[in-house]
């Protein structure tokens, strides 16, 4: 061998440290990365926050604004001997909150350094101002503004939305945009249009010496950079009918949504029991009294919830029984209380029969609408029940339902229908016919909607035909929403076979006593109310009471749904709570004083099953 | 006479420059620890309450011990005690798992009161001592498969241990004593095989097992051919196949753009629109080919012929590549495996920021990225003693053991680095050199067991502050803080110094 082995062992040290030394070439001599990242360590970034966008209702009231409030820092190694009793007295704190304080910023005092560490978060101004005249006894105390969230309406904490200071798991899921110890929306209003609200934060550049004490600004500020104020936000939500509907859901379990039928902008929204505005810019003091609350209030049921919809269903299946031709206006069906085909007979309510289309929406015939649904699905049109199964979905897609709306909640869930494929999954190909499955006619079984979905398809009915994807947000200047919310959303069903099922819906309301009409009891003359009344099974105890409405008949200003859990009749307490909003919102006040004593009286929390 | 005389006192004397060397690295460390924490902990370098004048009292007890071990231990006796000594600390290495005191997710502290120690450390001298021991006998012979193993096994049995009690990095020193085997006779091939493991695991991880095995292709069958020096009819062959098969999946992949319309879309792994694209085309089975199963296939044809060729020539080196190439593919198979299931989270995590496989600034990433930020900002001629910013204001986190690289680089700057590397290399080539000189095989071998433990300390721990190795958790030796540490190397290079002067005595 020409080298002997310690010789190549030498060499291999040599490269070794060659390549060590070349490293170190690179990073300390030919690369400036590291030294321009080093001056970053040294320069210090002093955040200016941003003031958060205002939201609107829609006629310019303020639902959410700021007001300052300020955080205490403590810089430890600035601060002297003090009168810890004094400060506290004048903090408004135990004395032994800021010993502990001081003790754990002592402990670690070395990842500490010359920062400066928040002791007190979101303290009023008046008790500010008393701590800002003795400030000078208390060196390294100083107070920092900060704006958090003032609420003067009540517009529902599920609706608002709340700010939080942003989690490990929110930095990971937006890099590069938040610090932390930032705030950001976490639900409603506040998460969909965090973009806007938040606006763009700004910093003082200072520089440190090599103590990391801070001399000056940099470059006299010249890099500076000023916050800019997030965008003012404006709802479509209107701030009275808003209240109005808080007031009437207390003590109840459900939701209330309004939409504006031209424009499928959302009128109010409620979610019952939800979270109390004055609980919203405290957040984290209320986090686990609300998680834990056995009524779920942190859960906003307008759009997450999903529910069977009941009979207000019937409307759909009728509209596509005509739209197939297997259903005409004047088609008539026995009822003899109850669908008798199979081994169950839904009940039905005591009428006259045979009764036509007119009076089974009016009078909520469950067993005409089994017929009707029948057939749809053994029409001869179809193959099998399967094809005409997956078509039957395609119709009621089309209303908005199995799927998420696509409005700006982003919590929205999208409820399900039934397909063949669901039936061949549970029941096995081949292994399913219509007395199966017929309770999905009346809105029971595999159906399950959002109150939302339903508000929709009340939009739905009062547009004959079409609908516009609810939404929260009204367009304005610097906030632009998507053009999904501007266009029109046909179903399947034609826009002429709408007007037969919506005189059903006006008997319904306006057919006077004794006509057999479910919701007479809620009729307001002048109004022309056309609702459609349901009463949904809840496995969990009593029935939930269920009513969907629109008003006027003719060119419709408004379409509510309401939806209260273990309420019993849609007429009970649904309609009445759907019936005062129509009114407010028509009329500007509601002349029914005993219906709205009852309903603000009733109290039926007790009847809801708590987890 | 005169002259025989003179030469005669040098050599009996000590190895001065070892010594000079080990007290300048002492010193230039202990300056250094003061550096990193001055900011944070205020006081004199002798404050006995801070890590510097700690630091000191570990030094003087250090210098003592050393001073033990040149003076009053006699230089023989270490020969003797090699086997109980290492059947001592093997004891300790496993006790500690079970009566130790947990630090950071490692069990491998023995803590009397305040004071703390890690037998990891002394094991490094208790197994040097012992290979050198076994080595040196007269019948020894690395080749002797009985040997090889139970040489083997002297270094595995400290070393699994060692894993065992989650100090992967000091384990990983371990490693090392291949350069003093390949210095006793091992073939040179087997640094070659250890290092193509290493670079076919990364190849695997960072590009894919294609190029991986492609790779391997290449080095075994360029080896097989230097060795027996036909390297053009390798150029012609197996050249001409790797130019192909690297070639391959770029060509399929252009091919199918060429003949599907619509292949992009496929590429674009919406399953709904790959699916339609495919069924249009009748050329869509060119998107299926996996052309790691065609370079499997093609290889796996030549495997007979190169097998049948080596008994024929009785080439031996041909039939152990033949076992390496399948050992590489098997590696290559298993590497995902490994990587997912056998290391722990936080190792995964440092070799993939090492790779590149994973940007984590704040995490794993941040150690690193914080520590080559101090080193950077120091340029030429560093800031100056105690003017550092990065390292004393503790963005650097274990800047004063670990790290106390960063200090050296953020204030005495490249020249400071350069410095520091010399002493390193200097000593150990002083080491390597003194044991080439010695008579006494043990001598020589404990030598370049002293010289591989250092080595692979510098390497791994300067390579780590500079984004060079993964983080592996050991110290810079005799400048970190830390007693173990510090006394653990004292004596194992003392103890090398000793050894050395008893040569120089028979000259």
């Amino acid at each position: 061998m020409a080298l002997e082995k310690s010789h190549k062992l030498l060499i291999g040290l040599g490269v070794a440290a060659a390549l060590l030394i070349g490293k170190l070439f690179v990073i300390q001599l030919v690369d400036d990365k590291y030294k321009i990242n080093a001056s970053n360590n040294s320069m210090l970034y002093d955040i200016i926050y941003p003031t958060r966008g205002v939201i609107y209702d829609r006629r310019g009231n303020i639902l959410v604004g700021n007001k300052v409030a300020y955080d205490i820092l403590v810089t430890p190694k600035e601060v002297q001997a003090f009168d810890t009793l004094m400060l506290a007295d004048i903090l408004n704190v135990e004395p032994d909150f800021i010993r502990e304080k001081m003790a754990e910023y002592a402990r670690n005092k070395r990842r500490i350094g010359y920062q400066s560490m928040v002791m007190i978060k979101q303290m009023p101004a008046e008790t500010y101002m008393q701590f800002a005249e003795v400030q000078y006894k208390f060196p390294g105390f100083k107070g920092q503004v900060r704006s958090i969230r003032d609420y003067p309406f009540n517009a529902g904490g599920n609706l608002l939305g709340y700010v939080t200071e942003v989690d490990q798991d929110y930095l990971r899921r937006h890099p590069g945009e938040y610090r932390p110890g930032d705030y950001a929306g976490k639900t409603g209003i506040e998460a969909a249009r965090e973009k806007e609200l938040r606006g763009e934060k700004g910093y003082h550049i200072y520089l440190r010496n090599s103590h990391g004490q801070i001399e000056a600004s940099y470059q006299d500020g010249e890099f500076d950079k000023e916050a800019v104020p997030g965008k003012d936000i404006i709802t479509t939500i209107d701030a009275d009918l808003q209240h109005y509907g808080q007031v009437l859901m207390q003590n109840k379990v459900g939701s209330v949504v309004a939409i504006e039928p031209k424009t499928g902008e959302i009128l109010a929204l409620v979610s019952s029991p939800g979270i109390d505005v004055d609980k919203l810019a405290e957040i984290n003091k209320y986090y686990n009294q609300l998680v834990q609350d056995p009524y779920r209030p942190m859960n906003n049921r307008a759009v997450q919830g999903f529910y069977p919809p009941g009979s207000v269903f019937k409307l759909v299946n009728g509209l596509i029984g005509l739209q197939e031709g297997t259903l005409q206006s004047g088609s008539l069906f026995p009822c003899a209380h109850g669908y008798t085909l199979g081994d169950h007979r839904p009940g039905c309510h005591g009428h006259k029969s045979p009764i036509n289309l007119d009076e089974a929406i009016m009078m909520s015939c469950n067993s005409y609408f089994t017929f009707a649904l029948r057939d749809i699905l053994e029409s001869p049109k179809y193959a099998d029940i399967g094809e005409a199964m997956d078509h039957w979905n395609a119709y009621v897609q089309s209303f908005g339902f199995g799927h998420k709306l696509g409005s700006d909640f982003p919590s929205e869930t999208g409820g399900s229908i039934p397909s063949a494929k669901t039936y061949n999954r549970l029941y096995g190909k081949g292994w399913w016919k219509f007395p199966t499955i017929k309770s999905i006619s009346i809105g029971q079984g595999e159906v399950t909607v959002t109150p939302m979905q339903i508000a929709n398809l009340a939009a739905t009915v009062a547009n004959r035909g079409w609908y516009i994807i609810p939404h929260i947000v009204k367009e304005s200047e610097g906030v632009e929403i998507e053009d999904k919310f501007k266009e029109r959303q046909y179903t399947l069903v034609d826009t002429t076979q709408f007007k037969k099922v919506i005189h059903g819906m006006w008997m319904a309301v306006n057919g006077g006593p004794g006509s057999g009409g479910t919701a007479t009891s809620v009729a307001v003359a002048g109004l022309d109310i056309c609702g459609k009344t349901g009463t949904a099974q809840n496995p969990r105890g009593a029935d939930n009471s269920v009513f969907i409405c629109f008003a006027p008949k003719d060119n419709p200003k408004i379409a509510v749904a309401a939806y209260i859990e273990n309420a019993g009749f849609g007429a009970t307490w649904a309609a009445p709570i759907a019936s005062l909003l129509v009114e407010k919102y028509l009329t500007g006040e509601t002349n029914r004083p005993a219906m709205e004593q009852r309903i603000l009286d009733g109290n039926l929390m007790s009847r809801v099953k708590k987890d | 006479m005169d002259t025989t005389f003179s030469r005669r006192s040098m050599r009996q004397s000590y190895d001065w420059w070892l010594v000079a060397f080990y007290l300048l690295l002492v010193f230039f460390g202990w300056i250094n620890i003061y550096a990193a924490i001055h900011a944070s902990e205020p006081a004199s370098i002798i404050d006995w309450s801070t890590r510097s004048g700690k630091q000191m009292v570990w030094i003087l007890t250090a210098f003592g011990l050393a001073g033990l071990i040149l003076f009053l231990i006699p230089a023989k006796l270490w020969e003797g005690a090699s086997i109980p000594l290492y059947a001592f600390v093997l004891v300790l290495l496993v006790a500690v798992i079970f009566l130790g005191v947990e630090v950071k997710g490692s069990r491998s502290w023995f803590a009397f009161g305040p004071v703390r120690f890690q037998p990891a450390e002394i094991s490094k001298i208790s197994t040097s001592l012992m290979l050198a021991f076994i080595m040196s006998r007269t019948n020894f012979k690395i080749s002797d498969i009985k040997h090889f193993l139970l040489m083997g096994a002297v270094i595995a049995v400290p070393m699994l241990v060692i894993v065992a009690e989650s100090e992967t990095g000091s384990a990983l020193v371990y490693v090392g004593f291949i350069f003093m085997l390949y210095r006793e006779g091992l073939s040179g091939w087997f640094l070659v095989l250890i290092g193509m493991a290493i670079l076919l695991f990364i190849l695997t991880l960072t590009a894919s097992p294609y190029v991986s095995i492609l790779t391997l292709i290449g080095v075994l069958t360029f080896c097989n051919m230097l060795q027996s020096g036909r390297l053009l009819r390798w150029a012609g062959t197996c050249g001409l196949y790797i130019l192909i098969m690297a070639l391959l999946p770029w060509g399929l992949r252009t091919l199918a753009g060429a003949l599907i319309p619509g292949a992009a879309f496929v590429q674009a792994e919406d399953p709904f629109v790959a699916e339609t694209v495919l069924h249009a085309s009748s050329w869509s089975f060119l998107l299926k080919i996996n052309p790691l199963y065609i370079l499997l296939g093609t290889s796996a044809l030549f495997l007979p012929w190169y097998a049948w060729r080596s008994y024929r020539e009785k080439n031996s080196f041909m039939s152990l590549s033949l076992v390496a190439f399948i050992a590489g593919v098997a590696l290559v198979f298993s590497t995902q495996i490994i990587f997912e299931k056998v290391l722990q989270d936080h190792q995964r995590k440092r070799i993939e920021v090492l790779l590149g496989m994973k940007e984590d600034p704040s995490g794993v990433g941040y150690n690193v990225a914080q520590s080559m930020i101090a080193i950077g900002s120091g340029g030429l001629t560093g800031k100056g003693y105690l003017q550092g910013t990065q390292t004393s204001f503790g963005f650097v986190p274990e800047q004063s053991t670990d790290f106390i690289f960063c200090t050296v680089g953020e204030e005495w700057g490249f020249l400071g680095c350069v410095f520091v590397i010399l002493l390193y290399v200097l000593m150990i080539w002083r080491i390597i050199h003194d044991a080439e000189h010695s008579r006494a095989h043990f001598t020589r071998i404990y030598g370049y067991c002293v010289a591989c433990c250092l080595f692979m300390h510098l390497f791994i721990n300067i390579g780590m502050t500079i984004g060079l190795m993964p983080v592996i958790g050991i110290p810079l030796p005799l400048m970190s803080y830390g007693g173990s540490s510090l006394w653990a190397f004292t004596v194992l290079i003392f103890i090398f110094i000793a050894l050395d002067h008893e040569e120089r005595k028979y000259f």
